[in-house]
Formats: C-alpha cells, structure tokens, sequence
C-alpha cells in the first residue's frame, strides 16, 4: 500500500460541493485533497445551460465547474479524479480513503460530497443497448431519431421536459411512467400534455430491451393487471431520477432510507470529524446553488472541528 | 471547438496522419455534452499515464469528423460521443455514449497492451 502525506481535509468528490468545499479549505491554507470517481463537475456538467446561478450570467455547466476547478486549484487544493475508492476508515481521529490500486490517502476531517447519478432501470438489455437505441440525453442524442418513435421513461421535470424537447427530432414520444400521476410541476405536464406528438402510457414500467444490434423492441408490464404487452420502438430515452452516490458509505456513516447520508445544520454526519455536502445527503432541494452552500458550510464547519 | 487539455483533430486529413505514423490512438468524436465531457475527462486522466497512446478529440459536427461519423465501425450508433480505437492504421474498436474509466481501461488493455506497457 503507497501512504502519501496526512491531510487536513480530502474531499470525496468534485461536483459543486466537493469543488466549492475544495476553494473554501484550501484558501483558509487547509491541506486539501479532493478524490474524485468520476470527472470533475458531477452533474453540473451534464446541465446544457445554467441562467439561474447569482452574479453569472448565461453559461454552462461545464464551464462553471472549470472555473471552480480552477480557482480550488489555485489555492493549492489537489484533485486526483477518475479513481475507485475501495475502502473507507473514518471512526478514528486520522480518517484513511483506500483506493482500488492501493494507494491510502488519510486526513483529519473528511468532507463527503460523491453526489448522485441518474437511475438506471437496471433491467435486461439496458447496457447492451446503451448508444444503439438506449440514452440518458436528449440534447445530445435526439436528433439520432429524427423521424423516428421513441419512449421516454420517468415522470420528473426532466422526463417531461426531454420528452416535449424530441418531439422536435421524433415522429412520436411515449412517455412511460409508473405511477398514475406526474411528479413534475404543474407547467412541464401542461406543456407535454398539450404536445400532439406526444402519448402516454401511466402506471407502467419497461421490463426488458430486444433487438438485432440495435434496439427495436421493449416488454412492458401494466402494474395494476400485470398484463406484459411488447412494443415496436426505435429509441428509449430514460429519466428515472437520480440515486446517490452512498452505497461504499454504508454502515459507515448514517443513512436515511433512501441512502442519503443524514447531517445537522453544520453538515455533520454521525461521524466526529466527518462531514457531508451536496447531492448526496438528506434534502429537498438538488441545486448548483444549494450544493454551493453546502459545500461551505461543511468546510467552515471541518475548519473549525481541526480548530478545536 | 471542444475546450479539453486533450489535442484537437481539425482536419480528416489529420486524423489519417495521426493513426498513420502512430501504432495507437484514441479519438472521442463529440459535443460539449453531459455524455461527451466525461470522457473527454477519463482520456485527460489517462492521457499522463497511457505514454504509448495518442490521445485526441475531434468536433462532432465539423463536416471533417464525416470521416469517423460515416465510419463503417460507427453503423447504428445513436449516442454521443462516438469513441475510436486505431491499431495500426485500422479501427480496432468503436463505442458509442458515454463510458466510464473502467471500461475506456478495458479497451485499451485488451487492444493497446496498456496494462503491460504501463506496468
């Protein structure tokens, strides 16, 4: 096992908490380290504008998450990203993260910030169809369906919202949604429901994926009957949600039912010393701004844990 | 323009040059997007570790990259960005969407050798 020097802070995570955690630690002249799964930004990145984020104007996700990277980065914070963490140690007062290759990096706070992901159905044929018919990104992907009948899943904002976006590119978008009601706000139904092109399946989920190469063919089950009909379909685009990213955190620190790490108001965990920020812990609103605030309260607060 | 570290390819002409003069290469053919950033970051990462490929990125929609979107290896993607892997010259696999570390990882040790050159 490779040790590298003790930390004040690491960091688990590089979306906007674990970013915006980063600049606050490192400019209070806090040895910081972020350890990031994934690449830097979380799903900041994967959001195509943002308008709503004070004191910048128009701009995009991948953008702001650079800016932040840069101005973490030039406080002396260091980012190590695209790695597995295998292995967490954060009962003691010196905190150990083991990665898959070995490598131990070890800290006197943590602050865990891992974020969330979209929610995959998780049924047959999901991965293999992934980019042959099956995808998570209609700005990106919808106009590979021009002409063409595709199912939207899901019945959030996005779901809604991404559905009457392809009905520019599609001949037609079911939306397939498991319960017999929307979550989405009141507007983004109104707006699919007053789509022509647009139709919709309720109380439903997709059981599995066929075809030669690409997708060409869904099973779906009706949820009160349990009837299994199959569907003729060229494209499926999936917005179920998000989960976070707490699943190595388990029986470590803290979860609610859902798997979202608990914390009080100062963004402690149950843990002494450890810390959580952003998309993954308890709340009810996912924004860059409130992850933002997340992410400097948990470091004010790690700040003042070394402190004392 | 893609804004990444990684080299950009302007021109099919380049792209030719590039797998011509270099046993292994790896180009992402895509968009500033939510499924294209992410691999963009994975082959920055590697990119410091991988000495023994060349690392690149092409714009999806300059009407050049019709060289990797007309690609008989790319027949039936329908998600950015489209990956390619270069032996010698040939493509020796193409992807299509987003991948993570491991899986880029995957294709590169089993066609690159990138595990042993690495280790």
């Amino acid at each position: 096992m490779n040790k590298e020097e003790i930390y004040d802070v690491i960091i688990v995570g590089g979306g906007a908490a674990g970013l915006t955690a980063g600049i606050y630690s490192s400019r209070a002249k806090l040895s910081t380290l972020i350890l990031n799964e994934g690449a830097i930004g979380g799903q900041m990145v994967l959001t195509e504008e943002i308008a709503n984020y004070p004191g910048v104007e128009r701009t995009n996700g991948y953008l702001l998450a650079n800016t932040m990277k840069k101005q973490a980065k030039e406080y002396g914070c260091r980012i190590k990203s695209n790695l597995k963490i295998s292995r967490y140690e954060l009962e003691g007062e010196l905190k150990h993260i083991i990665l898959e290759d070995g490598r131990e990096f070890s800290s006197r706070s943590v602050i865990l910030s891992p974020g969330g992901r979209p929610r995959p159905l998780e049924i047959p044929g999901e991965e293999r169809f992934k980019g042959s018919g099956i995808s998570y990104c209609a700005t990106c992907d919808g106009e590979f369906f021009t002409d063409k009948e595709v199912i939207v899943v899901g019945g959030g904002n996005s779901a809604l919202e991404e559905a009457v976006a392809l009905t520019t590119h599609t001949s037609k978008v079911t939306i397939v949604h498991q319960f017999d009601h929307f979550q989405a706000f009141r507007h983004a139904v109104e707006q699919a429901q007053a789509n022509e092109k647009i139709e919709f399946i309720m109380e439903s989920e997709l059981r599995s994926f066929s075809g030669n190469g690409v997708l060409q063919e869904v099973s779906m089950e009706h949820l009160p009957t349990g009837k299994i009909s199959k569907r003729k379909i060229d494209g499926v685009f999936i917005f179920a949600g998000y989960i976070p990213n707490t699943a190595d955190l388990k029986g470590i620190v803290r979860l609610n039912e859902r798997n979202e790490i608990l914390v009080d108001s100062d963004m402690k965990t149950s843990l002494s010393g450890v810390f959580a920020a952003g998309d993954c812990i308890q709340k009810k609103y996912r924004q860059v701004t409130t992850a933002v605030s997340d992410g400097t309260i948990a470091s004010l607060s790690a700040a003042e844990y070394l402190r004392s | 323009m893609l804004h990444t570290d990684l080299h950009e390819i302007e021109t099919a002409a380049e792209l030719e040059k590039m797998i011509a003069e270099n046993e292994n290469v790896m180009v992402c053919c895509g968009r500033m997007g939510p499924m294209c950033i992410p691999v963009y970051g994975v082959m920055e990462e590697l990119e410091e570790e991988c000495e023994n490929v060349k690392f690149a990125v092409m714009a999806f929609d300059s009407p050049e990259a019709g060289i990797i979107r007309n690609d008989e290896a790319c027949r039936g993607f329908m998600g950015l960005p489209f990956t390619m892997y270069y032996k010698n010259g040939k493509v020796a696999r193409a992807t299509s969407s987003i991948q993570n570390m491991q899986q880029v990882k995957t294709i590169l040790d089993e066609h690159f050798c990138t595990a042993e050159v690495n280790a």
